[in-house]
């Protein structure tokens, strides 16, 4: 098994903490797993990316050219990296952000509104989560429990009432895909 | 040991702290600035000395006060900031003192750009500042050789009595991965009865300077100095092979730190796509390099030609030609200016080179 993962959007949406949260959880089920964020002269409401790699054997090279799951969170991430996903892949559109119409016939597409039931939750903020659920419905690239058990550790002591949102969040993007 | 997720900087700063580091000085630049961010908070709380300093130039020479007194004692920065400091690291060396620089390299010339980049070979390797003299060069390729190394750091430093630099990029500085706080064998290292820690009923002050003015007292300091080199070059060589042993690779890719774990995807790629077998020979010690090593599989038979593959225009290329010294053709591919090969890229230059098709 090995997952290149492509997760993009705006600043500020999280696609930093899905990457962080698919590694951390990765690593505690045993996998080998790599963590590339982009960095440079970024600006508000600029671009933000990450490469995560999920793998039963060491990851050789950290950062890759082609992905064989993208998740696009804003249009101009689509736009950008939709030609990158293997043939097979995946990609997952945050519908909520994203209304333009896109189609690619050789991969599976999955459309997510994020915002939309984060809203719904009461919290617009856990939009990523939203996410995070969809990818490992979809992927199976690591268990409920163990991103359960790491959003618990995350948001402990005075934090600990957001942890209930946030599984929430998860449970909610698990349900909207059909898989 | 449980396995913990580090940012390559953070994971350097605790490396070094774990690693017995007494003094830490520094002045921000990106992408290494997690280090200092790291160190401003943890020294003080293990009752060590964080020093943002007014410049590169002054953290090096408090680098060297600190050294000088028998600390242990690091700066880090990146490459338009390690220019700054050559003086200092020139002082250091000549005056026979131990520090740990971290290089997390970014593209240049001048400011350039704040991406990875391995053009700082050459400064790395030759010296850098002025004089003959070598810092000890180790290039870690992941989080966990970076926190190995550091930790190794020290203790060279210590033992030769000579600035070690750590040369990493960017991208190490910045990806995240999971590594292991190994318990590491307690090493013997010289006692610093040189450092400058008061008379202690001695009869004559501990006097550390750089400064040798008449010549033949100059020229003895410096035969001395080679021969910690040469020593180096005996007992300190690290390097790593892959697809080398036990097997009849047609092409070598010598390559080190973040271009070396490209290379290493490059060689499963180039046995799938092209049916061809490639080895790579990944230095970890650029100084000493491990010349001979890598001149014994250049030599093997079947091996077509050996290519060095960078991110910079070629500066380790002139190492991997006095290694290999005629026993292949040498070839070189690299980005340079804070791009990053792809694996595409180099399977493709590596193909091409087999097939005789790519010029020298």
């Amino acid at each position: 098994m090995k997952k290149k993962i492509m997760i993009a959007g705006f600043g500020g949406q999280g696609v930093m903490s899905i990457g962080k949260s698919l590694v951390e959880a990765g690593m505690e089920e045993g996998l080998e797993v790599s963590w590339v964020p982009s960095y440079g002269p970024e600006m508000r409401g600029g671009t933000a990316n990450c490469s995560v790699t999920l793998s039963d054997r060491p990851v050789a090279a950290p950062v890759f050219s082609r992905c064989t799951e993208l998740i696009a969170m804003n249009y101009p991430s689509l736009l950008k990296f939709a030609p990158t996903v293997d043939p097979e892949g995946i990609i997952f559109i945050n519908s909520s952000i994203i209304t333009e119409d896109f189609d690619r016939p050789d991969v599976t597409i999955y459309r997510v509104p994020c915002d939309d039931i984060a809203r719904g939750l009461g919290n617009v903020k856990c939009a990523n989560m939203v996410m995070l659920g969809a990818v490992i419905a979809a992927t199976g690239a690591v268990s409920k429990e163990t991103v359960e058990k790491m959003i618990h550790h995350i948001f402990s002591g005075p934090k600990a009432k957001l942890a209930d949102l946030n599984i929430a969040a998860l449970s909610a993007g698990m349900d909207s895909v059909a898989v | 040991m449980a396995k913990e997720l580090w940012k390559g900087n953070e994971a350097i700063a605790e490396a070094a702290i774990r690693a017995g580091c007494d003094c830490f000085f520094g002045y921000p630049i990106t992408p290494q600035n997690e280090i200092p961010e790291y160190m401003s908070l943890h020294m003080p709380q293990h009752g060590k000395v964080f020093v943002q300093a007014e410049s590169e130039v002054a953290a090096i020479n408090m680098v060297y006060g600190a050294a000088a007194a028998g600390k242990r004692a690091m700066t880090s920065s990146s490459s338009p900031g390690i220019s700054l400091k050559q003086e200092g690291i020139s002082y250091i060396a000549g005056a026979e003192l131990p520090a740990v620089i971290i290089n997390m390299s970014r593209g240049g010339p001048g400011l350039g750009t704040i991406q990875a980049s391995q053009a700082d070979y050459f400064q790395s390797t030759r010296g850098g500042g002025n004089g003959d003299y070598r810092t000890m060069v180790l290039a870690p390729q992941s989080i966990q050789e970076a926190v190995d190394l550091v930790q190794d750091a020290f203790d060279l430093a210590d033992k030769y009595r000579n600035p070690v630099l750590i040369l990493a990029d960017g991208m190490i500085g910045q990806m995240m991965e999971p590594i292991e706080w190994k318990q590491r064998p307690s090493v013997e290292l010289p006692p610093k009865d040189w450092a400058a820690t008061g008379r202690h009923g001695r009869e004559k002050n501990n006097f550390v300077t750089s400064l040798r003015i008449d010549a033949p007292d100059c020229e003895l300091h410096n035969v001395h100095i080679q021969s910690k080199y040469d020593r180096m070059a005996e007992e300190e060589l690290r390097y790593e092979t892959i697809g080398c042993d036990g097997q009849e690779p047609e092409i070598i890719l010598a390559s080190y730190g973040t271009t070396a774990r490209i290379c290493w995807s490059a060689i499963n790629r180039l046995e799938r796509k092209y049916g061809i077998k490639a080895g790579l020979f990944r230095p970890i010690t650029l100084f000493p390099f491990p010349y001979d090593q890598l001149h014994q599989i250049a030599s093997r038979p079947g091996v077509k030609a050996v290519i060095s593959v960078e991110m910079s225009q070629g500066q380790m290329v002139d190492d991997v030609k006095l290694a290999v010294n005629g026993a292949a053709p040498v070839h070189f591919f690299g980005r340079a200016g804070g791009s990053i090969p792809t694996v595409d890229e180099v399977a493709d230059f590596a193909a091409s080179v087999v097939k005789g098709g790519a010029g020298k």
